[in-house]
């Protein structure tokens, strides 16, 4: 209890010192600018659709170059002689799967295969934005999510603990089958693996919940209710701040780096102190004067 | 070095033990080698430095401690040292601290200053001697002879058999540690109680798990999986309110579901389940038939459901057959429907007992 | 043997002061009172052979007064109860969940009792330190055959406390009731179920009813902190007096006998070594405990029967047996409406039962296999025994085949492969590669054999090379020292290859009788033995030697003019040696 209060005392602290009434004026004044210029410069918002159309055009060019051997020049698809899709139809997977898959590298990917490993992206954000938006305009499916989806910035203090609570009951039911008790990933059957999710953005957890890529399943809305989604991702951003209490956590990977450690570094040390402790020390020709 | 001379190993002055065979030692055992001093037995310099050493390595135990009583009261849960919880691993190095210094120096002590000339001691045979062993083997048979167990069969045999009959007690009273299978069948404790048994019945509502909300078939996609549970364990305790306690435990380890969607045309239906599935929404038992781990590493593209335990995979496409790993059953499957609200329900129970498997289950 | 040079422990000369001491004064009291002294006087100075590998024991052993230790610091907080409570502590992402108290309890000591989470990760480690250091102490006492006679029973009770010490670990981690020991229980339940026609009622009267009901946290804590540490103790003590009473083996070597123990006297020196490695296992103990995570109960959270996470492993002792029930193919039988589980019956009943009747029993087949009935208390090297050796090694490469079954997931994860590929391959490389490991040992250790003997009778490479007058190069040996010889030698002869007064053998040991078994007892005799390299005769050594000395005479003419710096050749004493100026 002591430290309840303490750890609670010390979370307010840091949102009300000294700056944060500052900060929140400034936030304050922003957020005003902001709707102000939203609701008042409509012209803006006619630059919008010109770029929105242009932005489209971009995305068809690059997708042409970089996605269309796989899914298809209008992105329905191709087939092998197999019959199997070489790249699935992108009508309907909508902005959020492209960001998803082109903004953690995956695609374009490398080989085709069930499992898409993350890699350095190819395109960068502005281009990333672009493809979202063709496949987007192929036909309609989840966008990506903004920052209001997935943050709990806005929620008062207790709705953020029983964001975060929920949040790790809701991960420990649904997803750490795969991504293991903190998100450190796991196998699958035939060389896949659920990733870790130690680095992965907000942004890239929730829609890959969305979205469902690859070999994961959905976690579309009607499953998992977009709060519910946001409390997931609060509970993994909590876990990355928890300090670890018990000192260095060896992978967050269970029993085997455990036994592991055990064997090398406890029975390893161990068995160096009893050579130690058996060995002779140095010995001198040298007779003793007295002796 | 010339031939060596070829001993019997018997010329050393040591007890001959008859009982022990010959060795044939090749050279003769040049006995215990010569001492050699170590510079600490004659370099009085040597001597003094490992003092300090010693005593460097007691006072570093000795602040260790005293840091870790300060630590003790001046550390907060909450503070951390790059990251790590500071209290376990300042006390912690401090408690090693203290230990190892204690630890190393009385080795030091032991391997520089204390005497290290080697000594010997005699062995003698694990038997005792031949005197003792004939007096307590006597001592024994007249004991026995007096009490004349040899000589009364019926005293022996009736003593023996009231005894043996004493260690079913031993057993018989443990019988009271709970009850069996069928006791709980027969006078269940709570809703679907024993093994064969599940709290699913006809028209219960296939509920999400953890926030307890009921499913409609539009709210999935294809490739959702929806890690899921029967409705009572959210309604099904007093007046209405959520199970709790060990109701609750029971209910869940044989109630949990996954319920998934997958495109219907992938799906092969067993015989006589082809009316167990909504639109490509199938739900099977979350609880692994090999030895009950909770199941649900899910693929959407093979649909194929993998154990984290011990890798057991079945395809949920095709009635859950097992495709990889020890399990030998499939996963039983729970039929569904739709109810008049337009909510996922079970037909029934499970047609059969979830989990693994055990000797009466057929 | 020249005894001018051994001290003899039974004098006290050296040892009493002139005028009493408050030592003396102490023990005077007590003894008046306790009556001591006869009993202490031989073992106050009772000698202990010097070794690192005699040291592995004691580790176990220190690591369990650090388990009492810790242990106890635990249970003043830890409630082991499945009561149902809603957790209101400091640890925010648990707040409010519904937990069981043991649950609670545990997240109490790691977050609100200041060290208690130091104190739980201490008693985690040691509880692995505990059997880890066991298994290597056993290795090391069946390596060097120091099971045999008279201490077989000293292994025995050896082995029964590494089953215990498992069984002690297992009720031990599954204390808390967090998601993942809840999944090993939950297994347990289903391995305990798979026993044939018993497996329900035994379930049913362990869990006090259907899985998971709320007895079976409690009944556990009352096996791990009573039941089993008890038998534990008991059992330590035996194992502790009986190795009291054999006095402990030691190596070959000069002045070291069948018939003497050569080493230091438990006091001062063997007190302080023991004593202060006491201390270290604890200290590093602490050092793991301090530095590295274990079981972060946290953030597993509360058992749920619906949970599971990946890497659902049982802590490594237990993850021999859960490997080969990962590899094990699905089998059941159905009959008369029964259902025979050998996919869990046989990897997790039958096989450990299996193997550790045939760990407690690998004395009593040395003795039937070799009709060896001495007493043994000089060492054997491991190259000197290649069938015992190998044997072992091969029991090592099962356990460790089935050890990487049970990990796996990790594997597959860390070396980018399948587990499926993984699980294929070891289902038949836990049946072949032992096989290849004994065979490999095996020879490995016949070619040591072969290479002691060489060293023996051409004496020891010296790393000089000598060029003849005809422009030859070679390399010079030298005899070894007669110590080193004494020590190669001092090893018997196998017994099947040289005959001795009839009806037996050079050792004294007869031949396999006439019994219903003694065919195959002989057998199995020549199998051990087979291809074993023994040391030389005394002709063989004599033929050497003349060998040796020839050589000498044809680089006599070399003598004094030797390349400098042989007597750095590690077989000499070389303090105050300084290279020769010219």
């Amino acid at each position: 209890m002591r430290l309840l209060n303490r750890s609670a005392g010390r979370l307010s602290r840091h949102r009300r010192g000294p700056l944060a009434g500052v900060l929140v004026i400034i936030a304050g004044l922003l957020l005003t600018g902001g709707i102000f210029t939203a609701v008042v410069n409509t012209t803006a918002q006619a630059d919008e659709t010109v770029s929105n159309t242009e932005q489209i055009a971009q995305g068809r060019d690059l997708f042409l170059v970089s996605c269309s051997f796989c899914h298809g020049q209008n992105g329905e698809g191709i087939r092998d002689e197999d019959g199997d899709f070489l790249g699935p139809p992108l009508i309907g997977v909508g902005a959020a799967a492209v960001d998803f898959q082109v903004g953690t590298g995956r695609m374009p990917m490398v080989q085709p295969g069930a499992q898409v490993p993350s890699k350095p992206e190819t395109f960068d954000d502005e281009e990333t934005a672009a493809l979202a938006a063709y496949v987007a305009s192929l036909g309609p499916g989840p966008a990506i999510p903004t920052e209001d989806d997935y943050s709990i910035e806005g929620l008062s203090d207790e709705e953020r603990e029983a964001a975060i609570t929920r949040g790790g009951q809701i991960f420990l039911t649904n997803c750490t089958a795969c991504h293991n008790f903190e998100g450190s990933g796991g196998a699958m059957p035939h060389g896949g693996y659920a990733p870790n999710l130690g680095e992965t953005s907000a942004r890239h957890i929730y829609e890959a919940m969305l979205t469902g890529p690859q070999n994961m399943p959905n976690f579309a809305n009607g499953n998992l209710s977009p709060d519910e989604k946001r409390d997931v991702i609060a509970y993994l951003y909590s876990l990355r701040e928890m300090p670890d209490y018990g000192g260095f956590g060896l992978g967050g990977l269970g029993p085997v780096p455990e036994g592991m450690a055990a064997w090398l570094l406890g029975i390893g040390l161990l068995v160096g102190f009893a050579i130690w402790i058996a060995a002779h020390t140095t010995r001198t020709t040298k007779k003793k004067v007295d002796a | 070095m010339s031939t060596p001379p070829v001993t019997d190993g018997h010329s050393h002055d040591e007890p001959v033990d008859e009982h022990l065979p010959a060795r044939d030692d090749l050279y003769a055992n040049p006995g215990l080698e010569e001492h050699h001093w170590r510079p600490t037995d004659v370099d009085p310099k040597a001597e003094k430095r490992a003092e300090r050493q010693v005593a460097a390595l007691f006072t570093l135990s000795a602040v260790c401690t005293i840091l870790l009583l300060v630590s003790y009261f001046t550390i907060d849960a909450d503070d951390t040292v790059g990251g790590l919880g500071a209290q376990n691993l300042v006390f912690g190095l401090c408690l090693a601290g203290a230990l190892l210094g204690i630890g190393i120096g009385i080795i030091q002590w032991a391997r520089k200053l204390m005497a290290d000339v080697e000594i010997m001691e005699y062995r003698h045979p694990a038997a005792s001697s031949e005197e003792d062993r004939a007096a307590t083997i006597q001592a024994l048979s007249d004991g026995l002879e007096e009490s004349g167990i040899g000589r009364r069969p019926l005293v022996r045999n009736s003593l023996l058999g009231a005894l043996g009959l004493l260690g079913l007690p031993a057993v018989v009273f443990l019988r009271d540690l709970g009850p069996t299978n069928a006791q709980v069948v027969a006078n269940p404790p709570f809703p679907g109680s024993g093994l064969e048994h599940t709290v699913w019945t006809k028209g219960m509502r296939v509920v999400r798990d953890v926030v307890g909300s009921p499913i409609r078939p539009s709210d999935l996609e294809i490739g959702d999986l929806v890690n899921a549970e029967p409705e009572a364990l959210f309604n099904g305790g007093e007046d209405g309110e959520p199970m709790e306690g060990v109701a609750l435990q029971v209910a869940k380890s044989k109630g949990a579901v996954v319920v998934v969607r997958i495109e219907p045309d992938e799906i092969t239906a067993p015989p006589g389940r082809e009316n167990w599935s909504v639109d490509g929404i199938l739900c099977y038992s979350k609880i692994c038939t090999h030895v009950g781990c909770p199941i649900s590493l899910y693929e959407r593209t093979t649909h194929h459901l993998l154990c984290p335990c011990h890798q057991s995979t079945f395809d949920l496409a095709d009635g859950a057959r097992v495709v990889f790993g020890p399990a030998a059953r499939p996963l039983p499957q729970l039929a569904l429907a739709v109810d008049s609200e337009g909510y996922l329900v079970a037909q029934a129970d499970f047609d059969e007992p979830v989990g693994p498997s055990y000797w009466e289950r057929g | 043997m020249d005894t001018s040079k051994v001290a003899n422990s039974n004098t006290t000369t050296a040892a009493t002061t002139q005028k009493p001491s408050k030592a003396a004064a102490v023990a005077t009291w007590a003894d008046e009172r306790l009556g001591l002294a006869t009993m202490a006087k031989k073992n106050l100075r009772k000698v202990f052979p010097d070794h690192w590998s005699f040291m592995l024991g004691e580790i176990a052993l220190w690591s369990f007064v650090v388990l009492l230790l810790t242990g106890v610091f635990l249970t003043l907080w830890f409630t082991p109860s499945m009561g149902e409570v809603q957790y209101n502590g400091t640890y925010e992402q648990l707040r409010g969940i519904h937990m069981s108290e043991a649950f609670a309890s545990t997240l109490r000591i790691s977050f609100d009792v200041r060290g208690g989470l130091l104190m739980r990760q201490m008693h985690h480690w040691s509880a692995m330190l505990f059997i880890a250091s066991m298994m290597i102490h056993l290795l090391r006492v069946f390596f060097t055959g120091a099971y045999r006679k008279p201490r077989e029973l000293n292994w025995v009770i050896g082995s029964l406390l590494l089953l215990l010490g498992t069984l002690e670990g297992f009720t031990g981690y599954s204390l808390p009731d967090d998601l993942l020991s809840g999944t090993g229980v939950r297994a347990a339940d289903g391995f305990i179920k798979a026993s044939p026609v018993v497996g329900t009622y035994m379930s049913f009267f362990l869990f006090g009813g259907e899985f998971p009901g709320e007895s079976i946290i409690p009944r556990l804590y009352t096996i791990h902190v009573l039941l089993i540490p008890g038998l534990l103790l008991a059992l330590i003590a035996a194992h502790m007096l009986l190795l009291v009473y054999h006095k402990h083996t030691q190596w070959p070597g000069p002045g070291r006998t069948e018939k003497n123990v050569v080493g230091y006297p438990m006091l001062p020196v063997y007190a302080a070594k023991a004593g202060g490695f006491f201390f270290i296992v604890f200290g590093v103990t602490a050092l793991l405990g301090a530095l590295l995570t274990i079981n972060p109960v946290w953030k597993y959270g509360p058992y749920d029967p619906s949970k599971v996470t990946a890497g659902s492993q049982p802590d490594w002792y237990m993850g021999w047996p859960d490997g080969a029930l990962r590899i094990m193919p699905g089998i059941e039988t159905h009959l008369w409406g029964y259902t025979i589980s050998w996919n869990v019956m046989l990897p997790i009943l039958v096989l450990p039962l299996l193997m550790f009747t045939i760990l407690m029993l690998l004395p009593f087949l040395d003795a039937w296999i070799t009709g060896d009935k001495r007493e043994h208390h000089l060492l054997e090297r491991p190259r000197n025994a290649p069938t015992r050796t190998a044997l072992m090694v091969a029991l090592m490469t099962m356990y460790g085949l089935f050890w990487i079954a049970g990990g796996n997931d990790i594997i597959a994860i860390k070396l980018h492969s399948s587990i499926n590929q993984i699980t294929y391959f070891l289902r038949g490389a836990v049946f072949i590669g032992p096989v290849i490991a004994f065979l490999i040992t095996r020879r490995w250790c016949i070619s040591l054999q072969r290479k002691d003997n060489e060293t023996l009778l051409h004496g020891y490479e010296t790393g000089i090379i000598m060029r003849s007058p005809e422009g030859g190069y070679s390399e010079r040996h030298l005899p070894l020292p007669e110590s080193r010889a004494y020590t190669l030698t001092a090893r018997e002869r196998d017994p099947a290859l040289n005959g001795g007064p009839e009806g037996t053998d050079a050792n004294g040991i007869p031949a396999p009788g006439e019994g219903r078994l003694a065919g195959l007892q002989r057998r199995v005799r020549t199998l051990w033995y087979a291809d074993n390299v023994q040391k030389p005769t005394p002709e063989e050594l004599a033929e050497g030697h003349h060998h040796a000395d020839h050589e000498h005479e044809l680089q006599e003419g070399q003598e004094g003019h030797a390349a400098d710096g042989h007597q750095f050749d590690g077989h000499h004493l070389v303090e105050d040696e300084n290279l020769r100026s010219h």
